[in-house]
Order: C-alpha cells, then sequence, then structure tokens
C-alpha cells in the first residue's frame, strides 16, 4: 500500500515515541542558534548607518514574523490534511500551533511597535503591513478560542480547520502587502530572488535568528502537541502504561 | 485515494480558493484605502482632495528643507518620478527624517497648494549597512538615487 506510511504519520502513539527521540537534540540546537543569533546580532553586528542602534530590534522582530507566517501555513495544512483523512495526529498539531503562532505574532506587533517609535516617529501606524499582521494576531487568537467554546472535540476540530484554511489568504497578503500599497513599512530586505539589500555582516546572524526560531516553532509544536497527546488519548492503554500513576485505571490494565 | 477522501480534498481546496478569490476581491476592491498615503504624483495631478485629512508620502527633496531660525517651522518638497509636493510643518522631526529620504505626512492639503502637516514620520528603506559601507558607496549620491528611483506603487 502506498499510502501507509502516511497513515502511520498519523498515529499519535508513533509520534510521541518517535518525538521523544528528536526532542534530545532539537532542545540544545534551538538554544545554540538562539544564543549565537542574538549575542551575535545584538552585541557584535555593526551599527546601521541610518538606525544606529535600533536596528538591531530586526534579530528579534523580522524572524518571528518569518516564523508566524509560516507556521500558519503549517496549521493551516495540518486541518487541511486533519479534515480530509480524518487523522487525529495532525488535528491535534493544529490545535498546537495556533498558540505558538499566537505568541509570535503578539511579539513581532510588539517588538515592531518598539522600533516604530525611534525610527518611524510614532508606535502604530494603520499601515497595510501592521493592520494584516493585526488580523494574522486574530486568526490565531480566533483559532484558539474557537477550539475551547464547542462541546465536542470533533465540531470544534472541524470549525478550527475551516477557519485556518479560509485564513490562508492572509499569509501571501502580509507578506506582499508592502509592495501593493504604498505603506510606511520598508520592504523586504531579504529577497528570495536578487540579492539582499542587507550588508553580510548583519545578514549572517539574522539567518541564524530565522533558523533559531524556525527551531523554537518546531519545539513548542512538538512540546504542546506530545501534551495534547496524552489528553486526548488518556484513555488508550498505551498512555495508561505510559503513566500508570496519573490514571486509576492504568494501574489494573498493568497488573 | 479513497473517493470519500478525494472528495472531501476536493471539497477544502474549493474552499481555500473560493475564500481566497472573494477576500482577495474584497481587498482588491479596497485598495485606494489601504493604501497609507497618496504619492506627489498625484497631487501634481489634482487627484487628491483638498481641505480634508489625508496622507502624503514621498522622497524629501534634497536641498529643500528649509528651517525658520527662530522657531520650529519647516518646509520641504516631497518628490517622486512624476510629481512635487510642498510641505509646511511646524514641530519636531523624527530622528531618521533627513533630505534624501522617504518621509509620510500627515495633514491636510490647502487651496494655496501648500500641503500643512501636523505629523512627519519617516519611511525608513530597506537598506541596512555600517557606517563605514555607507561612506565607502558614497552616502550623498547614493541618496539622490534612492530619490530618483522613489517610484511608489508598483
Amino acid at each position: 500500500m502506498a499510502w501507509q506510511w502516511f497513515h502511520r504519520l498519523g498515529s499519535p502513539r508513533w509520534f510521541y515515541e518517535k518525538s521523544n527521540r528528536w526532542l534530545t537534540w532539537l532542545i540544545p540546537l534551538t538554544l545554540v542558534l538562539l544564543a549565537t543569533g542574538f549575542i551575535w546580532g545584538l552585541a557584535f553586528a555593526p551599527i546601521d548607518a541610518k538606525q544606529g542602534n535600533s536596528y538591531r530590534i530586526i534579530f528579534i522582530h523580522m524572524p518571528a514574523a518569518v516564523v508566524a507566517l509560516a507556521g500558519y501555513y503549517v496549521m493551516a495544512i495540518a486541518g487541511g490534511i486533519g479534515l480530509i483523512w480524518r487523522m487525529k495526529l495532525p488535528l491535534m498539531m493544529m490545535k498546537s500551533a495556533a498558540p505558538v503562532g499566537a505568541v509570535l505574532t503578539a511579539l513581532t506587533l510588539i517588538t515592531g511597535s518598539l522600533w516604530g517609535h525611534p525610527t518611524w516617529g510614532t508606535f502604530w501606524e494603520w499601515d497595510a503591513r501592521n493592520i494584516f499582521m493585526l488580523i494574522l494576531l486574530f486568526l490565531y487568537l480566533g483559532i484558539v478560542l474557537l477550539g475551547s467554546v464547542y462541546p465536542s472535540r470533533d465540531a470544534a476540530d472541524k470549525a478550527c480547520a475551516l477557519l485556518a484554511l479560509v485564513g490562508t489568504v492572509n499569509v501571501p497578503i502580509i507578506y506582499k502587502s508592502v509592495d501593493w500599497w504604498y505603506s510606511l513599512h520598508q520592504p523586504a530586505s531579504i529577497k528570495f530572488t536578487g540579492e539582499s539589500s542587507i550588508y553580510s555582516s548583519m545578514l549572517y546572524p539574522l539567518l541564524i535568528s530565522v533558523l533559531g526560531y524556525y527551531c523554537l516553532f518546531s519545539l513548542a509544536l512538538i512540546l504542546y502537541t506530545r501534551h495534547e497527546i496524552l489528553v486526548r488519548e488518556a484513555r488508550t492503554k498505551w498512555v495508561k502504561d505510559l503513566l500508570p500513576l496519573h490514571s486509576k485505571g492504568g494501574r489494573s490494565a498493568s497488573l | 485515494m479513497h473517493p470519500v477522501r478525494k472528495q472531501r480534498l476536493f471539497i477544502v481546496l474549493a474552499i481555500v480558493a473560493l475564500s481566497s478569490l472573494a477576500i482577495g476581491l474584497l481587498v482588491y476592491a479596497l485598495s485606494e484605502n489601504i493604501n497609507l498615503f497618496y504619492p506627489p504624483a498625484k497631487f501634481s495631478a489634482n487627484e487628491v482632495p483638498r481641505d480634508v485629512r489625508v496622507r502624503a508620502g514621498g522622497c524629501v527633496e534634497p536641498g529643500s528643507v528649509v528651517r525658520e531660525s527662530d522657531s520650529l517651522q519647516v518646509s520641504f518638497w516631497l518628490v517622486d518620478g512624476s510629481g512635487r509636493l510642498k510641505v509646511s510643518y511646524d514641530g519636531i522631526l523624527p530622528d531618521l527624517f533627513a533630505e534624501g529620504e522617504a518621509a509620510v505626512v500627515n495633514g491636510a492639503w490647502e487651496h494655496d497648494d501648500v500641503f500643512y502637516a501636523d505629523q512627519v514620520l519617516a519611511k525608513h528603506d530597506e537598506n541596512y549597512m555600517p557606517p563605514e559601507v555607507a561612506e565607502a558607496m558614497n552616502n550623498g549620491e547614493k541618496h539622490q538615487a534612492t530619490c530618483e528611483e522613489a517610484k511608489y506603487g508598483s
């Protein structure tokens, strides 16, 4: 069966056992990348010719924004797979990605506002980029809340997955907002094609920070998903065997 | 693939495509309102309403900033590829405001063709470089070039 590997990916037990091993190298990798990116960027990278030291917030702000956008796709695609194949694990991942993305989006908005005051001359402006980023925060928070209002978990998952899928249109709009409209936010400094307009001694720590944020997102997603697995699969035998002290039924099952 | 799953796949894809289309059209229709500011070309073409609060954005023309000696009053020209706009402002300019840099001003365009701003915001460009590099690249000329290629609304 060609689809067998795919269905195995949907098994919460398989994920729980595998992710245990992933965590042993993902945690140190995340710490090393973030520490390197932050210390290099905040302490050792040269100052900017025009902005001076205030530009350094880019090392915290821009990777958070990038991963908040990428994380939205992770959440929406997980939701879509959950809807189509009715698999448990992707729906758990979708639910787990929402709070992580919300925190990253909030971090982006807060650091952007702190940078905006000295640079633009205002904490907040109703700029296209700012508005759509705020909508992204509301989408993430909406999915977190929507997941908790339904009495039935199945209905909650379906509603969240639909909202996540409909919201995907916001991601390219955020990405292109600075090119499509007259906006206060500067265009992208790092381009997929062509030369980046950020000097290499600033670019390298920035790229390391981006990688660090991706690892941090994966780490948080795995930890949240593991928690969700234990909550949702609490009645299965393997969870009871795993946590015999936490469930009454578990003790009798292991006898 | 199981036919039921295939059907659900198409439904999911249709939801994404149709909602994207709907929201895309909505955003496209609201495009004018999403623009943060009018470029100087629109002022030169007389397409901007007078005496109402609007924002203008463009490049501060090098050599055009005139400061009063006894007050905070300042005036400058905003330019882009095909238009010029005279701006008058009474207040403290943001640190990054400079000739040859982009700026966004908030205020009203009066009948005397002067834009009376009550807020000036500095628009930073996407270039980041250390001071030594900026000097080596001959900053003055580069700013001039930034101004010349300042075309908003691509």
